[in-house]
This record gives C-alpha cells, structure tokens and sequence, in this order.
C-alpha cells in the first residue's frame, strides 16, 4: 500500500499516513510509528530510498523516493491474485453457529435480532455516505466494499435460519 | 404529516392468506422498505397501499382520508395523479419512444402532447438520459429502461412512489444508480417512498425498514420465525452449555440427523 501512495510522487512519513487515511477512509487510521517502521524496512530491502537533499536530516525530515526495484516489487503485488478468502474465520459465524447449536431459542433470536439491526443500521449510514452528493469516488468504492460484506453477512444470516427451520420443520412432520 | 396508513389490513387470494392485518405508517417524504422473505406479502401490501388492490379487512388512509373504499375510477384517477409506480420490469410501451412513454401519464392526465413531451424530455435530462427520448424501449439496456421507467413515474410528481424490486433485473450498478436517484429526487420533493425490496443492501437506501413474516410485521425484524428450542431442534445441546465446549462438538455433530440422538446432548 505504501509503495502504492509513493508511486504517485515522493513523499514525507507524515504525507504517506496522511495520504493513507485519506485514500481509505474506512480503514483503520495508520500510526506514524508503523508508517517509519515500514519505510526502514523497505528502505533495507532497496525498495524505497531517501529523496532529495536532505538524506542525513531525521526520518521525519526525510522524503522517500520509489526506487526501479520498489516500483517492479509494486507491479508484482498489483499482478498477484489473492487467494479468494472466504470470511469464515469471522467472529460472526463462530457466535451465529454456536448460538444454534446451544443456546435456546429465546437467547438465539435476541442475539440475532440484535446482530441484525447493528448490521443493518451501518448499512444504512455506509449508503447515506456514499450516495452523498459529495463523496468522492474513493469514499464510495471504500462504503461499497464495506457494503458489500455487510450485505453478504445478512443474506448468510438469513439463509441460515432458513435452512434450521426448513430442516427443523423436516424433522418434526 | 402522515402521508400513508394502514390499518389492519387483511387480504387472502382465495384462501391463500396473504395480509393478516397490517398496520403501518409512512410520513410524508419518508423512504420505508419492505422485506421480507419471497411470498411474505410485499407486493401484496404494495398493492393494497397503492390502491390497486382492495383489502378483504382493515383500512387504507392517504393523507387522513380513507381511500380503500373509493369506487375504481376514483381510485385509479389517485393512482395516476398523486401515486407513482415502479416496477421490477419497467413495462415501457415498446411501440413508444422513451419520451411518449415518459409523457403518457400526462397525456391520461390531460397535458396537451407538445406540453407532455416538453416536461418528460426535461425529466429525461435530469435522470441523465436525456439522448434517449427518441430510442424505442427495445433499443435501450436494462438499466437505462429503468431509468425511463422512473422518469415516467416521476413525470406528474407524486407524493408517494411505490416501487416493487426496482432494481430486481438489474446489475449491482446500474440497479444502484437507478435507486441512488430515485432516493435522491424523492428527498427533493419530499415524496415518500415504499420500496419493497428482498436485497438487504437496496433496505440501506430507506430511512426505516418494515420486515414481513407470512402477512403480519415482524417487530423484531428477522422475518422468520425460529423453531421452537432450536438448539435442542438439532440433537445438540439444548441449553446452557459453555460455547467452547459446544464448539468442539460441533463438527462431528452437525451433520448427524437429529432423531437419533438422545435430546439431552451431543457425546
Ligand atoms: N394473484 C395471486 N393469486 C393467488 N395467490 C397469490 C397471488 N399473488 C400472490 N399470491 C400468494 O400470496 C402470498 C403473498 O404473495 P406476494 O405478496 O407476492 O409476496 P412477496 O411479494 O413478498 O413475494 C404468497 O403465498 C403468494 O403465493
Ligand atoms: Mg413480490
């Protein structure tokens, strides 16, 4: 990501944090420690290198550089497929199947009426920000990802009491 | 204000129940969702609310005034003037062009032609279609015929919009830009919306959702109702064990069939 924001020009530690949170808005802000951590690390690894005059002024003096090695490295990450990761490692799942499987039906349902309406209700404030007249296109392609997975949470939520109480009616006719 | 209500309302297809007493309000430039799972009776109630269909129970008010029990013409003549619909498959009139399309219901309402064509190329422009108005329906994308579909159902300013899976033949974008103006253009107006959807994600664009569960409002929301004891339902614990422990026993357990293992527990 950092050789991302530096591919658009050098930068100082504190433009590159400042370009980060503003680039993806709905991400965790980065801490500048982290941000000058990752620059000496990639400054060790050749990918990055001072830029300009000032190479012996502090490290939040100094203006990084992408280096030929840096920006090969950066078209390597922008051609590597992620692995399709699904998101079942989520605390979501974990709580929704372990509540079926022991709570009683009252706990279940206020757990997931509950679930729901918190899922819903940041739907509805990620629509109002993208569909501001104002928002840039990359609050609106950063709400959409968002979006997206809230989304997909709900149908699963929904096709999971489905299924228990399709299979549940099975059972008992 | 109140701009729509309905109380108790009831409505069964022979003896198919489909509403069993809906009570419901929508505020003046209010945006409310309808979900619910498939045959839960959204578009039923959408029908009811709009006047197209006539409840077997229960009452329909638009701005205080009942409205269920006025004749079909007069239904019908509030339908085409203060009412607007939209539907999954925008049923453009393939014979028209998009602008005669857009100016029909002015025409039904009495707009002379050159008035009618003035106002809907003007709508067309605002939708940002406005190089369509001499395309035929059947020369257009899914997503721009919903779009003349909606000026044609903005065309004579409503004071509600009632749309049945708007963007249900759409692709995600062209089904969000079609919502994202319809939202934006009934906040304009002020113009209340009821916008049945089964998309979570088109409810985010509604100020309020209303879920439905086999024709009644589900209060808590889910529109399903759970089995009774529905941990014990799956021959797994039925209550009050520790979630770690549930946990471990829950892969070998889950796929087992229920009936053949002792209520009590899962080992
Ligand atoms: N014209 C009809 N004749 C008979 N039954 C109908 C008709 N329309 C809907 N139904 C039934 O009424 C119930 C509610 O349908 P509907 O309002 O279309 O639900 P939804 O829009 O939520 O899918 C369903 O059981 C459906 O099968
Ligand atoms: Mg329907």
């Amino acid at each position: 990501m950092l050789l991302g924001l530096l591919a658009e020009g050098d930068k100082h530690g504190y433009e590159l944090k400042r370009a980060h949170d503003r680039r993806l808005p709905r991400a965790r802000p980065l801490a500048f420690g982290q941000v000058y951590a990752t620059l000496g690390r990639l400054e060790r690894d050749g990918l990055v290198a001072p830029a300009g005059q000032d190479r012996d002024a502090g490290p939040d003096r100094t203006a990084y550089t992408l280096t030929p090695a840096g920006r090969d490295a950066l078209a390597a990450w922008l051609a590597e497929v992620e692995p399709p990761m699904p998101y079942v490692a989520s605390t979501l799942f974990a709580k929704v199947v372990v509540a079926l499987l022991v709570a009683d039906t009252g706990h279940v349902r206020s757990y997931l009426v509950a679930q729901r309406r918190a899922h819903t209700d940041r739907l509805r404030e990620l629509t109002a920000v993208k569909t501001d007249p104002s928002a840039s296109l990359d609050d609106v392609v950063a709400a959409d990802y968002a979006i997206a997975h809230l989304d997909a949470d709900l149908r699963w939520l929904h096709t999971t009491l489905e299924r228990v109480a399709d299979w549940h009616r099975e059972v008992h006719s | 204000m109140t701009e729509l209500q309905a109380r108790g309302v009831v409505k069964a297809y022979g003896p198919t129940p489909a509403l069993r007493g809906i009570t419901l309000d929508v505020a003046e430039g209010e945006i409310v969702a309808v979900t619910g799972p498939s045959g839960c009776g959204k578009s039923t109630l959408l029908h009811c609310l709009a006047g197209i269909l006539r409840p077997d129970a229960g009452q329909v008010f638009w701005r205080g005034e009942r409205i269920d029990t006025w004749s079909e013409a007069a239904r019908s003549k509030l339908r085409r003037t203060e009412f607007g619909v939209l539907f999954q498959f925008g049923q453009l009139v393939p014979e028209l062009t998009v602008a005669e399309n857009v100016a029909l219901p002015l025409l039904l309402a009495g707009t002379g032609r050159r008035a009618g064509r003035t106002v809907a190329t003007a709508w067309l422009a605002r939708l940002g279609v406005a190089d369509l108005a001499d395309a035929r329906p059947g020369e257009l994308s899914g997503g721009q015929q919903q779009r003349c579909a909606l000026a044609r159902t903005l065309v004579t300013e409503p004071r509600v919009i009632f749309a049945d899976e708007p963007t249900g033949a759409l692709d995600t974008l062209a089904g969000e830009q079609v919502l994202t103006q319809l939202v934006r253009l009934a906040r304009e107006q002020r113009t209340s919306v009821v916008l049945v959807t089964h998309e979570p994600r088109i409810a985010g664009y509604a100020d309020r959702e209303v879920v439905l569960r086999d024709g009644a409002v589900d209060g808590a929301g889910l529109g399903l109702d759970l089995p009774a004891a529905a941990g014990s339902g799956l021959g797994l614990r039925a209550t009050g064990a520790p979630a770690g422990e549930a946990l471990a026993n829950a892969a070998p357990a889950g796929g087992a069939p229920a009936g053949e293992r002792p209520a009590g527990g899962a080992r």
